[in-house]
Protein backbone atom coordinates (compact mmCIF):
# COMPACT_ATOMS: atom_id res chain seq x y z
CA UNK A 1 0.00 0.00 0.00
CA UNK A 2 1.52 3.20 -1.01
CA UNK A 3 2.16 6.01 1.74
CA UNK A 4 -0.99 8.33 1.67
CA UNK A 5 -0.37 12.09 3.05
CA UNK A 6 -3.23 14.26 4.96
CA UNK A 7 -3.21 17.80 5.28
CA UNK A 8 -4.96 21.18 5.15
CA UNK A 9 -3.55 22.55 2.02
CA UNK A 10 -1.42 20.66 -0.41
CA UNK A 11 1.23 23.37 -2.08
CA UNK A 12 2.18 22.27 -5.59
CA UNK A 13 5.99 24.04 -5.80
CA UNK A 14 8.40 24.48 -2.99
CA UNK A 15 9.84 27.76 -4.68
CA UNK A 16 9.86 30.93 -2.44
CA UNK A 17 6.28 31.66 -2.80
CA UNK A 18 5.15 28.30 -1.97
CA UNK A 19 7.45 28.48 1.15
CA UNK A 20 5.78 31.81 2.18
CA UNK A 21 2.29 29.90 1.85
CA UNK A 22 3.37 28.12 5.00
CA UNK A 23 3.77 30.80 6.90
CA UNK A 24 0.73 32.40 6.02
CA UNK A 25 -1.35 29.20 6.75
CA UNK A 26 0.71 29.04 9.89
CA UNK A 27 -0.71 32.03 11.21
CA UNK A 28 -4.41 30.67 10.70
CA UNK A 29 -3.26 27.38 12.24
CA UNK A 30 -3.51 25.44 8.89
CA UNK A 31 -1.24 22.86 7.95
CA UNK A 32 0.96 22.55 4.61
CA UNK A 33 2.68 19.95 2.80
CA UNK A 34 4.68 20.51 -0.12
CA UNK A 35 5.76 18.51 -2.98
CA UNK A 36 8.08 19.81 -5.79
CA UNK A 37 9.98 17.86 -8.35
CA UNK A 38 13.62 18.90 -7.40
CA UNK A 39 15.21 17.04 -4.92
CA UNK A 40 15.53 20.17 -2.35
CA UNK A 41 13.52 23.22 -2.09
CA UNK A 42 13.88 27.02 -3.53
CA UNK A 43 12.72 26.11 -6.90
CA UNK A 44 14.37 28.49 -9.60
CA UNK A 45 15.78 30.00 -6.74
CA UNK A 46 18.06 27.06 -6.01
CA UNK A 47 18.40 25.18 -9.23
CA UNK A 48 19.06 28.31 -11.52
CA UNK A 49 20.36 31.39 -9.29
CA UNK A 50 21.33 30.50 -6.22
CA UNK A 51 24.45 32.97 -6.10
CA UNK A 52 22.30 36.11 -7.94
CA UNK A 53 21.20 39.08 -5.24
CA UNK A 54 17.85 40.41 -5.10
CA UNK A 55 17.20 43.52 -4.61
CA UNK A 56 13.27 43.84 -4.39
CA UNK A 57 12.41 41.90 -1.51
CA UNK A 58 10.87 44.66 0.83
CA UNK A 59 13.25 45.57 3.91
CA UNK A 60 16.14 43.70 2.50
CA UNK A 61 18.14 45.96 0.04
CA UNK A 62 20.06 42.80 -1.43
CA UNK A 63 20.04 39.20 -0.26
CA UNK A 64 21.21 36.42 -2.47
CA UNK A 65 18.93 34.17 -3.81
CA UNK A 66 20.01 31.08 -1.53
CA UNK A 67 20.47 33.30 1.14
CA UNK A 68 16.33 34.14 0.74
CA UNK A 69 15.27 30.29 0.67
CA UNK A 70 17.46 29.30 3.48
CA UNK A 71 15.95 32.59 5.37
CA UNK A 72 12.11 31.15 4.23
CA UNK A 73 13.00 27.96 5.54
CA UNK A 74 13.93 29.25 9.13
CA UNK A 75 10.89 31.26 8.75
CA UNK A 76 8.04 28.50 8.57
CA UNK A 77 10.04 26.04 10.56
CA UNK A 78 8.09 26.92 13.82
CA UNK A 79 4.96 25.43 11.70
CA UNK A 80 6.70 21.87 10.48
CA UNK A 81 5.66 21.47 7.22
CA UNK A 82 6.10 18.24 5.00
CA UNK A 83 8.18 17.50 2.07
CA UNK A 84 7.65 15.35 -0.65
CA UNK A 85 10.96 16.04 -2.69
CA UNK A 86 12.12 14.78 -6.13
CA UNK A 87 8.56 13.51 -7.22
CA UNK A 88 6.53 15.06 -9.87
CA UNK A 89 2.96 16.16 -8.81
CA UNK A 90 1.33 14.45 -11.83
CA UNK A 91 -2.76 13.31 -11.51
CA UNK A 92 -5.27 15.59 -9.09
CA UNK A 93 -8.53 14.03 -8.58
CA UNK A 94 -11.82 15.12 -6.46
CA UNK A 95 -12.44 12.53 -3.60
CA UNK A 96 -15.90 11.44 -2.52
CA UNK A 97 -15.27 13.44 0.71
CA UNK A 98 -15.31 16.73 -1.10
CA UNK A 99 -11.17 17.01 -0.84
CA UNK A 100 -8.86 16.98 -3.52
CA UNK A 101 -6.30 13.84 -4.07
CA UNK A 102 -2.71 14.86 -5.89
CA UNK A 103 -0.39 11.80 -6.17
CA UNK A 104 3.11 12.36 -7.29
CA UNK A 105 4.86 10.46 -10.26
CA UNK A 106 6.22 8.15 -7.82
CA UNK A 107 2.75 7.36 -6.27
CA UNK A 108 2.99 8.90 -3.09
CA UNK A 109 -1.05 10.58 -2.55
CA UNK A 110 -1.75 13.72 -0.49
CA UNK A 111 -5.07 14.20 0.64
CA UNK A 112 -6.94 17.96 1.50
CA UNK A 113 -9.46 20.40 0.81
CA UNK A 114 -7.02 22.68 -0.66
CA UNK A 115 -4.49 22.72 -3.33
CA UNK A 116 -2.00 26.13 -3.76
CA UNK A 117 0.02 25.51 -7.41
CA UNK A 118 3.23 27.40 -6.86
CA UNK A 119 4.46 25.51 -9.48
CA UNK A 120 6.57 28.63 -10.80
CA UNK A 121 8.28 27.86 -14.55
CA UNK A 122 7.04 24.66 -14.51
CA UNK A 123 9.27 21.37 -13.46
CA UNK A 124 12.69 21.47 -13.83
CA UNK A 125 13.79 18.70 -16.84
CA UNK A 126 16.62 18.02 -18.87
CA UNK A 127 17.55 20.01 -21.82
CA UNK A 128 17.40 17.67 -24.57
CA UNK A 129 19.07 17.50 -28.06
CA UNK A 130 17.14 18.35 -31.25
CA UNK A 131 18.24 14.63 -32.17
CA UNK A 132 15.37 13.48 -34.39
CA UNK A 133 14.82 10.08 -32.60
CA UNK A 134 16.08 10.76 -29.38
CA UNK A 135 12.94 10.12 -27.68
CA UNK A 136 12.79 6.65 -29.03
CA UNK A 137 15.59 5.60 -27.61
CA UNK A 138 14.78 7.16 -23.89
CA UNK A 139 15.78 4.20 -21.36
CA UNK A 140 17.03 2.15 -23.93
CA UNK A 141 20.60 3.66 -24.09
CA UNK A 142 19.45 7.57 -23.80
CA UNK A 143 20.37 8.69 -20.45
CA UNK A 144 19.62 12.29 -19.44
CA UNK A 145 20.99 11.76 -15.42
CA UNK A 146 23.51 10.04 -14.06
CA UNK A 147 21.25 8.59 -11.33
CA UNK A 148 23.42 5.57 -10.38
CA UNK A 149 26.99 5.51 -11.50
CA UNK A 150 27.21 1.26 -11.04
CA UNK A 151 24.52 1.03 -14.13
CA UNK A 152 27.35 2.21 -16.65
CA UNK A 153 29.69 -0.14 -14.92
CA UNK A 154 31.88 -1.51 -17.54
CA UNK A 155 29.66 -0.23 -20.58
CA UNK A 156 30.62 1.70 -23.33
CA UNK A 157 29.09 5.75 -22.52
CA UNK A 158 29.39 8.49 -24.78
CA UNK A 159 28.41 11.68 -22.64
CA UNK A 160 27.83 15.16 -24.32
CA UNK A 161 28.05 18.66 -22.80
CA UNK A 162 30.65 20.81 -21.67
CA UNK A 163 29.43 22.63 -18.63
CA UNK A 164 30.29 21.18 -14.96
CA UNK A 165 27.90 18.16 -14.88
CA UNK A 166 29.60 16.79 -18.45
CA UNK A 167 32.45 17.70 -16.55
CA UNK A 168 32.18 15.74 -13.41
CA UNK A 169 30.55 12.84 -14.55
CA UNK A 170 33.04 12.13 -17.51
CA UNK A 171 35.51 12.11 -14.64
CA UNK A 172 33.84 10.38 -12.03
CA UNK A 173 32.67 7.23 -15.13
CA UNK A 174 36.28 7.06 -16.67
CA UNK A 175 37.00 4.44 -13.83
CA UNK A 176 33.59 2.67 -14.15
CA UNK A 177 32.99 2.34 -17.72
CA UNK A 178 34.44 -0.25 -20.14
CA UNK A 179 35.30 2.96 -22.46
CA UNK A 180 34.09 6.70 -22.44
CA UNK A 181 33.88 9.32 -24.78
CA UNK A 182 33.22 12.81 -24.10
CA UNK A 183 32.00 15.31 -27.51
CA UNK A 184 31.68 18.82 -26.98
CA UNK A 185 30.66 21.78 -29.35
CA UNK A 186 33.95 23.92 -29.14
CA UNK A 187 37.51 23.37 -27.45
CA UNK A 188 37.14 25.37 -24.59
CA UNK A 189 35.03 23.98 -21.55
CA UNK A 190 33.72 26.46 -18.79
CA UNK A 191 33.35 24.26 -15.94
CA UNK A 192 35.68 24.36 -12.71
CA UNK A 193 39.20 24.81 -13.79
CA UNK A 194 40.48 21.66 -11.84
CA UNK A 195 37.79 19.98 -13.53
CA UNK A 196 38.96 21.23 -16.94
CA UNK A 197 42.60 20.34 -15.91
CA UNK A 198 41.68 16.39 -15.01
CA UNK A 199 39.41 15.93 -18.05
CA UNK A 200 42.50 17.04 -20.50
CA UNK A 201 44.75 14.65 -18.04
CA UNK A 202 42.37 11.76 -18.77
CA UNK A 203 42.27 12.59 -22.63
CA UNK A 204 46.07 12.72 -22.67
CA UNK A 205 46.36 9.34 -20.73
CA UNK A 206 43.96 7.49 -23.10
CA UNK A 207 41.54 6.84 -20.29
CA UNK A 208 39.00 8.34 -22.08
CA UNK A 209 38.56 9.44 -25.88
CA UNK A 210 37.90 13.36 -26.44
CA UNK A 211 35.91 14.95 -29.40
CA UNK A 212 35.95 18.64 -29.59
CA UNK A 213 34.75 20.80 -32.19
CA UNK A 214 32.07 18.06 -32.31
CA UNK A 215 28.29 17.74 -31.95
CA UNK A 216 25.95 14.12 -31.51
CA UNK A 217 23.78 14.81 -34.76
CA UNK A 218 22.74 10.93 -34.67
CA UNK A 219 21.16 7.81 -32.77
CA UNK A 220 21.34 4.16 -34.18
CA UNK A 221 20.02 1.19 -32.95
CA UNK A 222 17.72 -1.62 -33.57
CA UNK A 223 14.89 -0.81 -30.36
CA UNK A 224 18.23 -0.66 -28.36
CA UNK A 225 20.96 1.90 -28.90
CA UNK A 226 23.87 0.39 -30.21
CA UNK A 227 25.88 3.90 -31.63
CA UNK A 228 25.94 7.71 -31.97
CA UNK A 229 26.28 9.84 -35.01
CA UNK A 230 28.90 12.44 -34.49
CA UNK A 231 29.26 15.75 -36.91
CA UNK A 232 32.69 17.03 -36.69
CA UNK A 233 33.05 20.64 -38.04
CA UNK A 234 36.26 20.26 -39.90
CA UNK A 235 36.06 15.98 -39.87
CA UNK A 236 32.62 15.21 -41.44
CA UNK A 237 30.24 12.59 -39.87
CA UNK A 238 30.99 9.37 -38.10
CA UNK A 239 30.05 7.03 -35.60
CA UNK A 240 31.03 5.26 -32.73
CA UNK A 241 29.36 2.25 -31.35
CA UNK A 242 28.36 3.33 -27.48
CA UNK A 243 25.59 1.10 -25.18
CA UNK A 244 25.03 4.53 -23.81
CA UNK A 245 24.55 8.25 -24.51
CA UNK A 246 24.17 10.91 -21.89
CA UNK A 247 23.39 14.16 -22.80
CA UNK A 248 24.17 17.23 -20.37
CA UNK A 249 22.88 20.19 -21.07
CA UNK A 250 21.60 21.28 -17.78
CA UNK A 251 17.68 21.57 -17.55
CA UNK A 252 15.00 23.41 -18.52
CA UNK A 253 11.40 24.66 -17.21
CA UNK A 254 8.39 22.53 -18.55
CA UNK A 255 4.60 23.49 -17.42
CA UNK A 256 4.50 19.51 -17.59
CA UNK A 257 1.34 17.83 -15.90
CA UNK A 258 -0.51 20.74 -14.36
CA UNK A 259 -1.62 21.66 -18.01
CA UNK A 260 -3.54 18.35 -17.72
CA UNK A 261 -5.59 19.80 -14.81
CA UNK A 262 -8.67 20.53 -15.63
CA UNK A 263 -7.68 24.73 -15.14
CA UNK A 264 -8.11 27.52 -17.64
CA UNK A 265 -5.66 28.47 -18.75
CA UNK A 266 -3.65 31.81 -20.59
CA UNK A 267 -0.61 31.30 -22.38
CA UNK A 268 0.32 28.36 -19.85
CA UNK A 269 -0.52 29.83 -17.23
CA UNK A 270 -3.09 29.73 -14.56
CA UNK A 271 -6.20 32.37 -14.59
CA UNK A 272 -6.99 33.04 -11.68
CA UNK A 273 -9.60 35.30 -9.65
CA UNK A 274 -7.57 38.61 -8.13
CA UNK A 275 -9.83 38.58 -5.00
CA UNK A 276 -8.44 35.73 -3.72
CA UNK A 277 -6.26 34.23 -6.26
CA UNK A 278 -8.76 31.35 -7.13
CA UNK A 279 -9.02 29.60 -9.83
CA UNK A 280 -12.11 28.01 -12.06
CA UNK A 281 -11.99 25.03 -9.72
CA UNK A 282 -13.22 25.43 -6.27
CA UNK A 283 -10.24 24.88 -3.66
CA UNK A 284 -7.60 25.25 -6.03
CA UNK A 285 -5.85 28.43 -5.51
CA UNK A 286 -2.31 29.10 -8.35
CA UNK A 287 0.44 31.87 -6.80
CA UNK A 288 3.31 32.71 -8.37
CA UNK A 289 4.90 33.08 -11.61
CA UNK A 290 2.71 30.16 -12.70
CA UNK A 291 -0.73 32.06 -12.12
CA UNK A 292 -1.94 34.94 -14.84
CA UNK A 293 -4.46 38.36 -14.42
CA UNK A 294 -5.00 41.32 -15.78
CA UNK A 295 -1.54 43.54 -14.58
CA UNK A 296 0.30 40.15 -13.71
CA UNK A 297 3.92 40.90 -12.68
CA UNK A 298 6.01 37.81 -12.34
CA UNK A 299 7.98 38.96 -8.59
CA UNK A 300 8.67 36.88 -5.83
CA UNK A 301 7.10 40.02 -3.74
CA UNK A 302 3.99 40.37 -6.02
CA UNK A 303 3.52 35.93 -4.75
CA UNK A 304 4.14 36.87 -1.22
CA UNK A 305 1.50 39.15 -1.47
CA UNK A 306 -1.06 36.51 -3.48
CA UNK A 307 0.00 33.65 -0.93
CA UNK A 308 -0.95 35.73 1.83
CA UNK A 309 -4.35 36.21 0.20
CA UNK A 310 -4.84 32.56 -1.36
CA UNK A 311 -4.38 31.74 2.45
CA UNK A 312 -7.14 33.74 3.78
CA UNK A 313 -9.72 32.61 1.42
CA UNK A 314 -8.39 29.01 1.51
CA UNK A 315 -9.51 28.97 5.44
CA UNK A 316 -13.23 28.73 4.92
CA UNK A 317 -12.58 25.33 2.73
CA UNK A 318 -10.31 24.21 5.61
CA UNK A 319 -12.34 25.07 8.68
CA UNK A 320 -15.66 25.98 6.77
CA UNK A 321 -17.61 26.00 10.42
CA UNK A 322 -15.05 28.54 11.74
CA UNK A 323 -14.74 32.08 11.79
CA UNK A 324 -11.84 33.67 10.92
CA UNK A 325 -9.98 36.24 12.67
CA UNK A 326 -7.24 38.50 10.83
CA UNK A 327 -4.23 39.05 13.67
CA UNK A 328 -0.84 40.76 13.43
CA UNK A 329 2.35 38.56 14.34
CA UNK A 330 3.34 41.86 16.26
CA UNK A 331 0.59 41.55 18.55
CA UNK A 332 0.05 37.71 18.75
CA UNK A 333 4.09 37.06 17.76
CA UNK A 334 3.83 33.26 16.00
CA UNK A 335 2.89 29.82 17.88
CA UNK A 336 6.53 28.14 18.78
CA UNK A 337 8.32 30.65 19.10
CA UNK A 338 9.21 33.51 22.01
CA UNK A 339 7.07 36.70 21.97
CA UNK B 1 14.11 61.75 -25.81
CA UNK B 2 16.79 60.28 -28.04
CA UNK B 3 14.81 58.97 -31.42
CA UNK B 4 14.19 55.64 -31.92
CA UNK B 5 15.94 53.16 -34.01
CA UNK B 6 15.53 50.30 -36.54
CA UNK B 7 16.07 46.68 -35.68
CA UNK B 8 14.98 44.00 -37.82
CA UNK B 9 13.99 40.73 -36.16
CA UNK B 10 13.43 37.64 -38.53
CA UNK B 11 11.52 35.55 -37.05
CA UNK B 12 11.21 31.37 -37.44
CA UNK B 13 8.68 31.47 -40.39
CA UNK B 14 11.58 33.58 -42.51
CA UNK B 15 9.07 36.68 -40.98
CA UNK B 16 11.18 39.97 -41.27
CA UNK B 17 9.91 42.29 -38.71
CA UNK B 18 11.16 45.40 -38.55
CA UNK B 19 10.79 46.85 -35.07
CA UNK B 20 10.85 50.65 -33.42
CA UNK B 21 13.46 50.32 -30.63
CA UNK B 22 14.11 52.96 -27.77
CA UNK B 23 17.35 52.93 -26.84
CA UNK B 24 16.77 55.25 -23.87
CA UNK B 25 14.91 52.33 -21.35
CA UNK B 26 18.00 49.60 -21.13
CA UNK B 27 16.15 47.72 -23.39
CA UNK B 28 17.58 44.15 -24.67
CA UNK B 29 16.62 42.68 -27.49
CA UNK B 30 14.66 39.72 -25.78
CA UNK B 31 12.71 42.48 -24.08
CA UNK B 32 12.07 44.48 -27.60
CA UNK B 33 10.80 40.90 -28.96
CA UNK B 34 8.49 40.10 -26.33
CA UNK B 35 7.25 44.12 -26.52
CA UNK B 36 6.23 43.09 -30.06
CA UNK B 37 5.04 40.12 -28.90
CA UNK B 38 7.37 37.55 -31.13
CA UNK B 39 7.57 34.32 -29.95
CA UNK B 40 10.36 34.89 -27.51
CA UNK B 41 9.78 32.99 -23.85
CA UNK B 42 12.84 35.05 -22.29
CA UNK B 43 11.98 32.59 -19.46
CA UNK B 44 15.22 33.47 -17.10
CA UNK B 45 14.07 36.92 -17.22
CA UNK B 46 17.01 38.27 -18.85
CA UNK B 47 19.89 36.46 -16.95
CA UNK B 48 21.69 34.62 -19.47
CA UNK B 49 20.24 31.62 -17.88
CA UNK B 50 17.62 29.67 -20.36
CA UNK B 51 18.70 30.42 -23.66
CA UNK B 52 15.17 30.78 -24.99
CA UNK B 53 15.78 34.11 -26.02
CA UNK B 54 18.99 33.08 -29.06
CA UNK B 55 19.43 34.39 -31.95
CA UNK B 56 21.35 34.66 -34.41
CA UNK B 57 23.25 38.10 -35.66
CA UNK B 58 22.88 38.62 -39.28
CA UNK B 59 25.07 42.04 -39.91
CA UNK B 60 28.94 43.05 -39.07
CA UNK B 61 28.17 45.30 -36.04
CA UNK B 62 30.48 45.89 -32.75
CA UNK B 63 28.42 44.27 -30.20
CA UNK B 64 30.13 43.50 -26.87
CA UNK B 65 31.84 40.30 -26.46
CA UNK B 66 29.52 37.77 -24.78
CA UNK B 67 30.49 37.46 -21.00
CA UNK B 68 30.92 33.99 -19.34
CA UNK B 69 27.84 33.79 -18.26
CA UNK B 70 26.33 33.83 -22.06
CA UNK B 71 29.10 31.51 -23.01
CA UNK B 72 28.35 28.86 -20.64
CA UNK B 73 24.58 29.53 -21.67
CA UNK B 74 25.13 29.54 -25.18
CA UNK B 75 27.64 26.00 -24.40
CA UNK B 76 24.50 24.31 -23.09
CA UNK B 77 22.16 25.27 -25.87
CA UNK B 78 21.76 23.90 -29.29
CA UNK B 79 21.78 24.72 -32.80
CA UNK B 80 24.53 27.12 -31.89
CA UNK B 81 26.18 29.13 -34.56
CA UNK B 82 29.34 31.34 -34.62
CA UNK B 83 27.11 34.44 -34.80
CA UNK B 84 24.56 33.06 -31.66
CA UNK B 85 24.00 35.31 -28.95
CA UNK B 86 21.25 35.46 -26.35
CA UNK B 87 18.73 38.69 -27.34
CA UNK B 88 18.75 39.41 -23.15
CA UNK B 89 22.36 40.36 -23.14
CA UNK B 90 22.23 42.79 -26.23
CA UNK B 91 21.00 45.86 -24.29
CA UNK B 92 19.88 48.06 -27.36
CA UNK B 93 21.92 51.31 -28.36
CA UNK B 94 21.86 53.81 -30.80
CA UNK B 95 25.23 52.24 -32.58
CA UNK B 96 23.20 49.12 -33.74
CA UNK B 97 20.36 51.13 -35.96
CA UNK B 98 19.85 48.37 -39.00
CA UNK B 99 20.47 45.81 -36.53
CA UNK B 100 19.32 42.15 -38.36
CA UNK B 101 19.03 39.32 -35.64
CA UNK B 102 16.63 36.16 -36.50
CA UNK B 103 15.64 33.79 -34.07
CA UNK B 104 16.93 30.55 -33.12
CA UNK B 105 14.92 27.47 -33.35
CA UNK B 106 13.67 25.67 -30.23
CA UNK B 107 14.52 22.55 -29.23
CA UNK B 108 11.51 20.52 -28.03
Amino acid sequence: MLKTIETDIIIVGAGPVGLFAVFEAGLLKMRCHLIDALPHPGGQLMEIYPKKPIYDIPGCPSVLAGDLVKNLMEQILPFNPGFTLGERAEKIEKLDDGRWCVTTSQGTRHHAPVIFIAGGLGCFEPRKPPISNIEHFEDKGVEYFVRNPEFFKDRRVVIAGGGDSALDWTIYLADVTQNLTLVHRRTEFRGAPDSVEKVMELAEKGRIRLITNAQVTGLQGNGKLDGVVIQHDTEGTFSIETDFFVPLFGLTPKLGPIAEWSLSLEKGAIEVNTLDYSTNQPGIYAIGDINTYPGKLKLILCGFHEATLACQSAFKHVRPDQKLSFKYTTVTGIEGLPL
Amino acid sequence: MKENIKITVIDRDDQRHELDAPTDMGMSIMELCKAYELPVEGTCGGMALCASCHVYVLNDYALPEPSDDELAMLDQAFFVQDNSRLGCQLKIKEEYDGLEVKLAPVAQ
